[in-house]
C-alpha cells in the first residue's frame, strides 16, 4: 500500500515538477508568469490522443507532433499574450492576456474534441505489472528534461544566451543578443516540456480538457514553494506535493486532500512568500 | 489682479461642476428609470434576464472595488458567490440548523462572506499578483468540491432548492424589484466610495504605492475593509441566485462564471463604476442574441478579455471620458502663488527639529550611507548634494521609514522614528516627493492631490458607503484645500485634467500640492527641479523658500547647484554616504575638496 501511494505521489509529481519547469523557464525569458503552462499539459495528452488513437500514426511521430504542437503554443503565447504587454509589466497585464489564451485553448478544446476525459494510448507493447509505465513514464520524463536542461544551460551557446537574458536582460541587449527570438524559443521550450509533461502523464490523467486549470494550479505550487525560476527547487517541491496529495488521498479521501493540499500551500506561502528556499530581494524606491 | 479674476471665475466653476456632476448622475438616473419601468414593456423572459444582470452586478459592485479600484486580481470570486448561494439556502431549508427566515439567511450569508472574503484576500497583502490570481482560482475550486463532498448541508451532486422570499417579493417581477434594489444601493454605495478619500486611496494603492504610503495610507488596513464589504455582497448576489435559479447544483458555479465577472470589471475600465456596470449588463444580454452560440460564450468572452487587454485597457470608461480628449492649451505656464501659503499651511508650528545620528545603511557589499549626521531644522531650507550614489536619496528613504538602518536611528524633536512603517510618516506630517513622480495617471489632478490629504479625513468607511454628513463634510474640506495647494503651485486650472496628461515638470509640482496637503512639518523633496526649465526652476525655488518662510523644514536633493546655493540655509554635502562638508552655501561654494570633486574650479 505505502509503496503504491509513493510510487503514484513520485509519478504525478513529476508531471507537477514538469508544468513547474515549463512556468520557470517561460518566466526566466520574460519575467512573467504565464497561465498557459497547464494547458500546455493538457494540449500534450490530447493531440497525443488525438494523433495517435484517432489519427493512427506511429507512437513515436505522434509524440514528436504533440511536442511540437505544445511548442506553437508556447510561441502563439509569447506572441499574443506576453510580448504585447510586456512594456507595462507594472500594470500587471499578463496576468489577464495568459488566462485569456489559456481558456481560449482550453474552450476550443471542450468544443472540438471531448467534454469527456477520453483514452489515452499506452507507449510500450509491455504487460502490466506493478510497477507500471503510466508510472514510470513521468519519472523518465522528469530525469530526462532536468538532465536535459542541466546540459542545455551549462554546455551550450544557446543556454548560455538564455541564462543571460534571464540575469539581465538589458545587459544582454546591449551584447547584441537578440532578444526577443530568444524569448520565443525559451517559450517554445517550456511549450515542448509543457506537451511533454501532459503525454508522459496521459495515461493518468487521461486527454481531458479539464486537466488544464488543475496543472496550472498544481504545476504553480512548485514554483511558487520551490522559488520563482529555480528549476531543482520545482523538482523536489513537485515531489513533495505529489507525495503529500497521493497520501492525504489514502488517508481522507480525494476532496478533502485537494483541501489539505490547498490549504498547506496557502500556509507556507504566506509563511515563506518567496518559496522554501527562496531570498526576499529588496525593493527599489 | 489675478485675486480679481479669481474672485469671478468662481461663481462660474461653481456651476460648471454642478453641470459635471449632472452629466456624471445622467447614465446611472437613465439606467433607473429603464429599471424601473421594465415590466412594462418587456416580457417575463427578459425579467429573468433582467434579474439575472442585477444580481450579477451586486457581486461585480464589490469586485469592482477590488480589481477595478485596488488593483487586486482575485481572479475566483465566484467562490463567494457559490459560498453565499449555499448559505443562504442551507440555512432557509434549515439543513443545519431550524429553518431560518430568508431574509435572516441573507444576512447571515453576508456575514459569512465577509469573513472569507477577508480570508481569500488577505493573501494578497503578502503575495506577488499572479501568486495571489492563482491562489483565489485554487479557492474557487476547493468551494466547489466542498460544496459537492458535503451532501448533508448542501445536496452534494443532488443540489439543495434555493430560498424562496416571501410576499411581495415571491413573484417574477417581484423577486426582480428585490434584486434591483439592492442593485441600485449597492452602485449607490460603491459609488460614494469611489468619489471618497477611500476610494482615492485604493487607486493609489494600485498605481503609486509609495506615494499613497507617504500619504499615511496604510495599505492592509484599507484592503481589510474592502475585502469585508466585497465578500458580503458576493455572498448576498448568492443568496440571491441561488433563489433566482431556484435549484442549485456544485456545476452551476464554473470558473466560466468568475471570468465573466472579471471580464465584467474590466470591459467597463478600471476606477469607474458606470463602465464596469455597462460591461455587466453586457456581458448578461449578448448571450441572449447569440443563442447559436451559447457553447462559444465562455470562449467568446476569453476572445473579448484579451481584445481588451490588448486593445482597450482603458475600457467602456475610456471610451466614454470624452472630456479629457479635448486638447489642452499647449504654452500653459506654472505660476505658482506662494501668497496663499500662510493660508494653506497656517504658522503655528513648531516641531522641534528632524536628525539622523550616526545612521548607516549598506546594501549587500555596497555601503550606501556611512554613519551620518544631520539636522533639518523648521524653517530652513536643508539642500543635500553629492554625486550620484552618495547616498542621497537613501537617506530621504531612511527618514520616510522604506529602508531600516543597519545603525544610528532617525529622530523627530528626540523621539525615534521607527522603520519601516512608513505610513506613520504623515502623521508626523512628514511629506515628500519622489524623483519620478508618483501619481495616479487615470485620475484627476485634483483628486491626486486630494489623496495627499487622506490622514485629515474623520469618517469612517461606513460613513462614506451611506454618505453621511460627516463623509460629505471631509470631502468638502478636502477638495477645497486641494484648490488651494493648487492654486498656490499654480496648476489650479488644470484641477479636472487626468493626471497622465500633464507635462513632466506640471507633474513635479502636482506632487509639492500633494505634499502640501499635510500641512508639512518637513517636506522632503527628491529632486523636484530636475527635467525643470530654467524659469520654472527660479519660480520652484522662490515656492520652497516661501514654504519653509512658514515653519516648515525643507530637505531638499539635487543637483542643480545654482538652486542649492540660492535658496538653502544650509548645505550638506555627501560622498560614498560620508559627509565630505557642511555649513552655509558661501562655506561649501569654497569648500577646496567640494569644488575640486564636482562644482569645477
Amino acid at each position: 500500500m505505502v509503496e503504491s501511494i509513493v510510487l503514484s505521489g513520485v509519478a504525478i509529481g513529476c508531471i507537477y515538477a514538469l508544468i513547474g519547469i515549463a512556468y520557470n523557464v517561460m518566466f526566466s525569458a520574460s519575467r512573467v508568469f504565464s497561465f498557459t503552462a497547464g494547458t500546455l499539459g493538457m494540449l500534450g495528452g490530447i493531440l497525443g490522443s488525438l494523433f495517435i488513437l484517432r489519427m493512427g500514426m506511429p507512437i513515436w511521430f505522434g509524440f514528436i507532433l504533440a511536442l511540437a504542437g505544445g511548442a506553437l503554443l508556447g510561441v502563439v503565447t509569447e506572441i499574443v499574450a506576453v510580448r504585447p504587454v510586456l512594456k507595462s509589466l507594472d500594470q500587471h497585464l499578463y496576468v489577464l492576456s495568459t488566462l485569456a489564451l489559456a481558456l481560449i485553448v482550453q474552450q476550443y478544446t471542450a468544443i472540438e474534441w471531448s467534454t469527456e476525459p477520453q483514452p489515452f494510448p499506452r507507449i510500450f507493447d509491455v504487460a502490466r505489472g506493478g510497477f507500471d509505465q503510466q508510472l514510470w513514464l513521468p519519472m523518465v520524463a522528469c530525469a530526462i528534461t532536468i538532465v536535459g536542461l542541466e546540459v542545455l544551460y551549462r554546455h551550450t551557446l544557446l543556454g548560455h544566451a538564455f541564462l543571460a537574458i534571464a540575469e539581465d536582460n538589458y545587459a544582454a541587449r546591449a551584447l547584441g543578443l537578440p532578444e526577443r527570438n530568444l524569448r520565443m524559443a525559451s517559450y517554445a521550450l517550456a511549450g515542448a516540456i509543457g506537451a511533454l509533461a501532459g503525454f508522459a502523464g496521459g495515461q493518468m490523467l487521461l486527454a481531458f480538457f479539464a486537466n488544464a486549470p488543475l496543472l496550472t494550479f498544481y504545476g504553480f505550487v512548485p514554483v511558487a514553494l520551490g522559488g520563482m525560476g529555480n528549476n531543482r527547487g520545482a523538482v523536489v517541491a513537485g515531489l513533495i506535493l505529489g507525495l503529500f496529495q497521493q497520501a492525504a488521498n489514502f488517508l481522507v479521501g480525494g476532496i478533502f486532500a485537494s483541501v489539505a493540499v490547498f490549504t498547506v500551500f496557502i500556509i507556507v506561502l504566506l509563511a515563506r512568500p518567496d518559496g522554501l528556499a527562496g531570498a526576499s530581494v529588496g525593493r527599489r524606491v | 489682479m489675478t485675486e480679481m479674476s479669481a474672485a469671478q471665475s468662481r461663481p462660474a466653476r461653481a456651476s460648471l461642476l454642478g453641470s459635471h456632476a449632472f452629466v456624471a448622475a445622467l447614465p446611472f438616473l437613465v439606467l433607473l428609470i429603464v429599471g424601473l419601468t421594465l415590466p412594462l414593456f418587456a416580457g417575463g423572459y427578459w425579467g429573468v434576464i433582467a434579474t439575472r444582470a442585477c444580481v450579477y452586478w451586486v457581486l461585480v459592485t464589490g469586485l469592482n472595488l477590488m480589481v477595478g479600484f485596488a488593483g487586486q486580481l482575485a481572479i475566483g470570486w465566484v467562490a463567494l458567490l457559490t459560498l453565499g448561494a449555499y448559505t443562504t439556502s442551507a440555512l432557509a431549508a434549515g439543513n443545519v440548523l431550524p429553518p431560518l427566515h430568508p431574509y435572516l439567511a441573507l444576512a447571515v450569508a453576508g456575514a459569512v462572506g465577509a469573513v472569507f472574503g477577508l480570508i481569500v484576500g488577505l493573501p494578497a497583502l503578502r503575495l506577488r499578483t499572479f501568486y495571489f490570481a492563482i491562489t483565489t482560482l485554487g479557492f474557487a475550486t476547493i468551494v466547489t468540491q466542498i460544496a459537492l463532498a458535503w451532501a448533508s448541508v448542501t445536496g452534494g451532486g443532488v443540489g439543495v432548492p434555493g430560498p424562496i422570499f416571501p410576499p411581495p417579493f415571491d413573484s417574477q417581477w417581484g423577486f426582480y424589484y428585490f434584486c434591483f434594489g439592492l442593485a441600485a444601493i449597492c452602485t449607490w454605495m460603491t459609488a460614494n466610495i469611489a468619489a471618497s478619500r477611500f476610494g482615492r486611496a485604493l487607486t493609489a494603492v494600485r498605481d503609486a504605492e509609495v506615494a499613497a504610503e507617504a500619504s499615511g495610507i496604510s495599505k492592509p488596513a484599507l484592503l481589510v475593509t474592502v475585502f469585508l464589504f466585497s465578500g458580503a455582497v458576493a455572498a448576498i448576489a448568492g443568496g440571491l441566485f441561488a433563489s433566482l435559479q431556484s435549484y442549485i447544483t456544485p456545476d452551476a458555479f464554473t470558473i466560466d462564471l468568475s471570468v465573466l465577472f472579471f471580464i465584467g470589471v474590466l470591459i467597463g475600465g478600471r476606477g469607474s463604476i458606470l463602465g464596469p456596470l455597462l460591461g455587466t449588463i453586457l456581458l448578461t444580454v449578448l448571450p441572449e442574441f447569440a443563442a447559436p452560440l451559447v457553447a462559444w460564450s465562455t470562449f467568446l468572452y476569453a476572445v473579448l478579455l484579451l481584445v481588451i487587454v490588448l486593445a482597450i485597457p482603458g475600457g467602456i470608461a475610456d471610451l466614454l471620458d470624452f472630456k479629457n480628449r479635448r486638447p489642452l492649451e499647449s504654452n500653459r505656464a506654472v505660476i505658482p502663488r506662494p501668497d496663499l501659503l500662510a493660508r494653506l499651511l497656517g504658522r503655528d508650528r513648531d516641531p522641534g527639529a528632524l536628525t539622523l545620528e550616526g545612521v548607516a545603511l549598506s546594501f549587500g557589499g555596497v555601503r550606501a550611507i556611512d554613519g551620518l549626521d544631520l539636522e533639518i531644522r523648521p524653517g530652513q531650507v536643508h539642500g543635500l548634494i553629492g554625486p550620484n550614489g552618495s547616498g542621497k536619496t537613501t537617506t530621504l528613504n531612511v527618514i520616510s521609514g522604506y529602508y531600516a538602518p543597519q545603525r544610528g536611528t532617525a529622530r523627530l524633536n528626540g523621539t525615534e522614528l521607527p522603520a519601516l512603517v512608513r505610513h506613520t510618516r504623515a502623521r508626523h506630517r512628514i511629506a515628500r516627493t519622489f524623483q519620478t513622480p508618483r501619481l495616479v495617471g487615470e485620475a484627476s489632478v485634483l483628486e491626486n492631490v486630494m489623496i495627499g490629504g487622506t490622514i485629515d479625513g474623520n469618517g469612517t468607511f461606513v460613513e462614506s458607503l451611506l454618505s453621511l454628513p460627516r463623509h460629505r463634510r471631509d470631502e468638502a474640506k478636502l477638495r477645497e484645500t486641494a484648490m488651494l495647494a493648487l492654486a498656490t503651485v499654480g496648476l489650479e486650472s488644470l484641477a479636472a485634467v487626468r493626471a497622465d496628461r500633464l507635462q513632466h515638470s506640471e507633474l513635479r509640482f502636482v506632487e509639492i500640492a500633494r505634499a502640501l496637503m499635510l500641512r508639512p512639518a518637513f517636506l522632503l523633496l527628491d529632486e523636484p527641479a530636475a527635467g525643470l526649465s530654467a524659469e520654472e526652476i527660479r519660480r520652484l525655488g522662490a515656492l520652497l523658500v516661501a514654504i519653509a518662510q512658514t515653519g516648515t523644514g525643507v530637505l531638499l536633493v539635487e543637483h542643480h547647484a545654482d538652486l542649492i546655493f540660492d535658496i538653502c540655509h544650509h548645505v550638506t554635502v555627501l560622498n560614498l554616504g560620508k559627509m565630505l562638508a557642511a555649513g552655509t552655501p558661501a562655506e561649501i561654494r569654497s569648500h577646496r575638496e567640494v569644488v575640486n570633486a564636482y562644482l569645477g574650479g
